[in-house]
């Protein structure tokens, strides 16, 4: 892998990871709050006014790096990706435009009349405004993942080789696809599971150390039923997932389980050598006997889909791929001086084009992403959130039983539960991004093709600067946390 | 709606963001006054929370500019930002410093102090408008790019920047610097009228009357260099079979040709001496409105001018076909339609944000709530 394309990879994925450690607890940690504000406006009861401003102050403190940190990606997709920009700009441009005029403003109005509102607007005025907090931020939510499902999944536009580019055909297609709704839904319930983790990890703290022991318990049975509606909405959205990207990207699945070689009767595989006869072909088609490609099948053989379509080979694409490629510079070079030869090269373009970006890679293995890093960050984000859904249940069980206080096992469960959430949502991620590669947008644009004409050394250079800053600013942001959880008296 | 009809649209969109964002500039320059202003702790956190309830709607403005930009012009967007690379990048780290820098400035246990947070403000402050005002620049006096996009078929890229310096050249030139200060003083400008009107405290007062008038003067003496070198340069044209040319006195021609835009440039001129006025002269605490009103139209005349009538906004000096102008660089008819029927909630936006901007601003800040409240930064 050349230089420039491991820096602007590392770059990037360095951003997004960090963003996405603050992102999901702003989502989660929104709803909650909110909820608790709501039932103090409907109960007039102080304890919980007292309770959602606690969480809304460590929510502030979260929001902050989570700001800091978004703007970097929305503007590195120009500085790094200058060719990306172009050959998708007419597409991806339009959610991040829509997200800054739709949620952006809302989030960044409301949340300021969260904080300094109190006493200035009304109970519920103040209410309202903390919801149109966290619905700004979860309509943000929805237009970035709307523009990443399209990088996953591109739907509703056409490649103009006159201007080089992909333009929208359908406005629709494109905000609403399949596989946006899926990727939404399976993010931000993921999002709230974080955020309930979060709140009944700190309040097991108090249980623990016998301190704001009411608040402790009531924040717990509130997280934990946004939690655990969370956790079943992210179980039901990574169902579909599954099925989905065995449709659109089946090399991501096929890694995501080491898949060498497809079949009817694809096991899941939970370690190396331990497996569950027939559960992949289930998992991906909703069907015990349905047919899930491996490596093998999509670079060299070629297949028939689950729903009977035949295709290609990744080496018959490439082939494809470079006949399109030679027709479209063919097309750019005639277009001006010979009418008839850029026609005639046009039409050749037409007839391969559905592979055309599949003429930048330059074999079939280029096809194939890191397969133990996405098979193992696929089972570390199951065993996680699983080990997560656990701590929920248990905590209204004991709700349940009145032995919230005392249990002790689960308080440090509680605790463990913290960082086994955040783990498993930037193994989420990991697996959705590693996992497309070598894509930028799925067999249109591979990263290779997507860059920007800098030397290597400035690339270096921001990224030092970027980790050197996010590492200060997450240590200041974990010091300053931590210290307002200690000192909270309720 | 005709094609054209949406590009000028949109570039009106964006004009309008770039003139809302220099206008909540008040913001930055405000922060550069923290220390200059605030004698005592208790003057700088008035000085600290008053920036602090307005900071989001300044970076929101400046992320949806690029939004905006992203979606209507990507050919901009891939050219200036991955070409001007370290320009954008160090606009971006003095932002990302700010964001934090509020909410962690006077929480316990926050690692580097107060004092390291405030001075961050102070940094995002000067740099801020700075090299946005630098980046500016660069519409009218051009940058170094060529942009071919016969690259694609080699795999190459479409823009490429032909100076090493990456944007670091664009800081040299003497005029878009001339333009960045001209920016950074007048948010100084702005910044202490702001103050004036948000922050009910005798002592301050006068303080902030002296800043407006101190920086008044240098912002002039910029803002009259860059205007009268403007109006007496040459500009690049693009005529309707798309070629480049070099036009003398373009701008100045470009303002006679459109005499609305004109009115609005002098109209913002007029609003902004106004504020100056009715701060220094007048002694009132209200110049920030028709100072903020007459930035906003001041910027928007000015992007007009560099987009509208057949110019090219984003000159290339190494190729001059290059260039960007609306027609070459903007997005396909759908995409800007779609997005035009989505603009229709912008005043939706608008109506919610002063409601709440009002919401909050009623009282004013005193050193009482200051030392009463909690919900403070």
């Amino acid at each position: 892998m050349n230089e420039l394309l491991f820096l602007s990879r590392f770059q990037f994925a360095l951003t997004a990871c960090y963003h996405w450690l603050f992102v999901p607890l702003t989502l989660g940690l929104g709803i909650v709050m909110s909820v608790m504000e709501t039932l103090y406006v409907r109960s007039g009861d102080d304890f919980w006014k007292r309770t959602a401003q606690f969480w809304q102050k460590l929510f502030g403190i979260n929001f902050a790096v989570g700001v800091a940190t978004g703007i970097i990606l929305e503007f590195e997709f120009g500085t790094n990706w200058s060719n990306y920009s172009w050959f998708v700009g007419d597409i991806f441009g339009a959610p991040l435009a829509i997200e800054g005029i739709l949620a952006f403003f809302m989030e960044s109005t409301f949340i300021a009349l969260m904080f300094f509102g109190w006493g200035k607007i009304s109970r519920k005025a103040h209410c309202t405004s903390t919801w149109l907090t966290v619905i700004g931020a979860t309509i943000s939510a929805w237009w970035i993942l709307v523009a990443n499902s399209w990088m996953q999944n591109p739907v509703g536009m056409e490649f103009n080789p006159a201007t080089v580019r992909n333009e929208m055909l359908d406005f629709f297609a494109v905000a609403f696809s399949h596989t946006a709704i899926i990727k939404f839904a399976h993010t931000v319930l993921s999002g709230w599971m974080t955020g309930a983790a979060f709140v009944v990890a700190v309040s097991s703290w108090y249980l623990l150390r016998g301190r704001n022991l009411e608040m402790a318990k009531r924040s717990i049975k509130v997280a934990a039923i946004v939690g655990l509606i969370g956790s079943l909405g992210c179980m039901g959205a990574g169902d579909a997932s599954g099925v989905d990207i065995a449709r659109t990207q089946p090399m991501k699945l096929a890694a995501a389980e080491g898949l060498q070689k497809g079949s009817c009767e694809a096991p899941f595989s939970i370690v190396p050598g331990v497996e569950i006869p027939h559960m992949l072909s289930f998992l991906a088609t909703h069907d015990f006997n349905g047919f899930v490609p491996g490596i093998e099948d999509i670079t060299r053989l070629g297949y028939t889909s689950h729903q009977s379509e035949e295709v290609l080979s990744g080496e018959a694409k490439i082939a494809e791929g470079r006949l399109a490629l030679e027709a479209f510079k063919r097309y750019r070079q005639l277009r001006q001086s010979d009418p008839e030869g850029a026609a005639q090269a046009l039409a050749d373009f037409n007839a391969h084009k559905a592979y055309f970006g599949y003429g930048y890679l330059e074999n079939a293995d280029a096809l194939v992403p890191n397969v133990p890093i996405v098979y193992w960050s696929f089972r570390i984000m199951i065993a996680m959130g699983s080990f997560v859904v656990l701590i929920f249940l248990l905590a209204l069980w004991l709700d349940y039983k009145k032995r919230l206080e005392s249990s002790r096992l689960f308080h440090y469960g509680a605790l463990l539960a913290l960082p086994c959430v955040y783990l498993a949502g930037q193994c989420g991620w990991i697996v959705a991004e590693v996992g497309r590669q070598p894509w930028a947008i799925q067999g249109l644009l591979p990263v290779n093709a997507g860059l920007s004409s800098l030397a290597p050394t400035n690339v270096l250079a921001t990224t030092l600067i970027f980790a050197v800053i996010f590492t200060a600013l997450l240590a200041a942001e974990i010091r300053i946390m931590t210290r307002a959880i200690k000192d909270h008296q309720a | 709606m005709t094609y054209a009809f949406l590009q000028e649209y949109w570039w009106f969109l964006v004009s309008l963001l770039a003139g809302l964002f220099v206008f909540l500039t008040f913001v930055q320059g405000a922060n550069t006054l923290i220390f200059s202003i605030g004698n005592t702790e208790a003057e700088r956190e008035m000085v600290v929370n008053s920036t602090g309830r307005k900071w989001e709607l300044t970076f929101t403005t400046l992320v949806t500019f690029g939004g905006a930009f992203f979606a209507s012009f990507p050919l901009f967007y891939s050219t200036s930002f991955g070409g001007a690379y370290w320009v954008w990048m160090l606009i971006l780290f003095s932002f990302v410093l700010q964001a934090v820098a509020y909410e962690f400035q006077s929480k316990p246990g926050n690692l580097f102090g107060t004092a390291t947070y405030r001075r961050f403000l102070l940094l995002n402050g000067v740099c801020g408008p700075l090299l946005v005002g630098v980046a500016v620049g660069t519409f009218f006096h051009g940058a170094e790019f060529v942009v071919n996009h016969d690259a694609m078929g080699d795999g190459l890229v479409i823009s490429t920047w032909t100076g090493a310096a990456h944007g670091l050249e664009a800081v040299l030139e003497p005029w878009n610097l001339v333009l960045g200060f001209a920016v950074v003083t007048l948010s100084r400008v702005l910044g202490a009228l702001y103050l004036q009107n948000n922050i009910n405290d005798d002592a301050l007062q006068e303080r902030l009357r002296r800043a407006v008038f101190a920086n008044a003067l240098p912002f002039l003496v910029f803002f009259i260099a860059f205007a009268v070198h403007l109006l007496t340069a040459a500009g690049w044209a693009v005529d309707a079979q798309g070629t480049v040319t070099m036009v003398p006195y373009k701008y100045l021609q470009n303002f006679l040709d459109m005499p609305l835009v004109l009115l609005l440039f002098l109209l913002g001129v007029v609003g902004v001496l106004a504020g100056i006025f009715l701060s220094v002269v007048k002694k009132t605490r209200c110049g920030i409105w028709p100072a903020g009103a007459g930035t906003t139209l001041t910027v928007l005349s000015l992007f007009l001018i560099a987009g509208w009538n057949s110019t090219c906004y984003y000159p290339s000096l190494t190729n001059a076909q290059s260039s960007l102008h609306l027609a070459n660089s903007c997005s396909s008819e759908f995409t800007l339609y779609a997005m035009t029927l989505v603009s229709v909630l912008i005043p939706f936006v608008l109506a919610y944000i002063v409601w709440a901007w009002r919401s909050l601003d009623v009282p004013g800040i005193t050193r009482q709530e200051m030392s009463q409240t909690e919900h403070k930064y």
